[in-house]
């Protein structure tokens, strides 16, 4: 869990350019991190390279938060 | 095998400018959301009585006085287009008829917004081989007329124009390689419903609005940023160089988002693609050879550059060029 959380992170903190600080398991990714719609989908596009998966468009509406990411992954891992 | 080269390029634009200003009256936008989203400030759009082969021809003349030859000397006019004048006779036969290339055959290539790589790949073997000599190969696209205007999440994106190579053989420089591909599976990602044999024009399919085009952009953003990585890498792979040998990268102008992602991924700065979607939008087969050709009027692309043109587009399609460029024969 810890692990997987810590490989989001650096990947959200390269792709959206935020401090390591805000990206915490609460954080919104749109609200709180400032993430666009095309963010998020050049973020899935790392998501899928990195944990080797699909994610569909319905699975990614339903993430809002870094958490949702972290859950989603160790879930369809 | 002899080598072949571009030769000469041309474009042509219509003169009416849509910004998105403009467009905040028509539907629900803004021209910040735009630029955020696309990179695009304004596109071009034909009058009512312009059609695709009306660009077509003045860019395919403007590339014929380019590469020094008359349309006489033509042996081959392919139209890269999915927005002909109509189902058929192909747009390419309007042309020759403009042009008054007697001696050309003529034929239209639909392979969306990867039709210009298509062509040139094409176009090519026949010069190769040394069945033809010269051809002239155009991307042509009057979208403005496919488009759903009441749809924010497409209308904004494109635009309408041409733009054409003349390919010969070359003394020096030419194509180094191609790689074209296709993956049927998406086809319903982006495409033009009604209006072929599935489903033949109907007061049906017009009150259902499916003869303008549709598209799930999202999946296609996904598609865009890998295939185009991935087929630059392939195409460098196969004339035998790295992505270190890259002069200049003529992507197709889809969004600013998709050509940014894709550099980053090879490991490109953005000062190495030539860029005009901001001006233009996305004008499907017409925007590779648009953009080459101002590069090259510009004075920024210059004999001996190392180029990769990449595109993808429905179908879904995709296709890479390199090419060391030769220069242009005759005057711009």
């Amino acid at each position: 869990m810890e692990e997987i959380f810590e490989r989001v992170k650096s990947i959200i903190v390269d792709r959206l350019g935020v401090e390591e600080g805000e990206v915490t398991m609460d954080a919104s990714i749109k609200d709180d991190l400032g993430a666009d719609s095309l963010d998020i989908m050049d973020l899935v596009l790392e998501l899928e390279t990195e944990f080797k998966m699909e994610i569909s468009d319905e699975q990614a509406e339903k993430i809002s938060t870094v958490g949702d990411v972290v859950n989603f992954i160790k879930s369809n891992q | 095998m002899r080598s072949v080269g571009i030769i000469g390029t041309g474009a042509f634009l219509p003169e009416k400018v849509l910004t998105n200003k403009d467009l905040e009256k028509m539907v629900n936008t803004s021209d910040e959301w735009i630029v955020s989203r696309t990179g695009i400030r304004e596109r071009r759009i034909a009058s009512d009585d312009q059609a695709c082969s009306d660009l077509a021809t003045e860019a395919g003349r403007r590339a014929l006085e380019s590469a020094g030859i008359t349309a006489d000397q033509l042996d081959l006019i392919i139209v890269a287009t999915v927005t002909p004048d109509t189902m058929f006779p192909a747009t390419a036969c309007l042309v020759q008829e403009r042009l008054q290339a007697e001696k050309a055959a003529t034929f239209d290539l639909s392979a969306a917004c990867s039709g210009f790589i298509y062509g040139i790949a094409t176009a090519s073997q026949f010069i190769a081989t040394g069945i033809y000599r010269y051809v002239l190969v155009i991307g042509a696209e009057c979208l403005s007329k496919i488009i759903n205007w009441q749809d924010r999440n497409t209308c904004v994106l494109f635009g309408d124009g041409a733009g054409a190579a003349v390919l010969g053989p070359v003394e020096t420089g030419g194509f180094l390689s191609f790689e074209l591909g296709g993956d049927g599976s998406g086809g319903h990602l982006l495409q033009l419903p009604a209006g072929g044999s599935r489903l033949p024009a109907s007061q049906e399919t017009v009150e259902q609005g499916l003869h303008k085009l549709t598209m799930a952009g999202r999946e296609v953003f996904k598609f865009a940023v890998r295939v185009m990585q991935r087929s630059a890498e392939n195409a460098l792979e196969k004339a035998g160089l790295s992505k270190e040998d890259i002069d200049f990268l003529v992507p197709h102008q889809a969004n600013i988002r998709i050509i940014d992602s894709s550099l980053e991924r090879l490991g490109l700065s953005r000062d190495k693609a030539v860029i005009n979607l901001n001006r233009y939008g996305n004008m499907s087969s017409a925007s590779i050879p648009v953009a080459l050709d101002e590069a090259v009027r510009a004075g920024k692309i210059t004999a001996g550059d190392t180029l990769v043109l990449v595109g993808f587009g429905a179908g879904l399609t995709w296709g890479s060029a390199v090419l060391k460029w030769s220069g242009v024969n005759g005057k711009q």
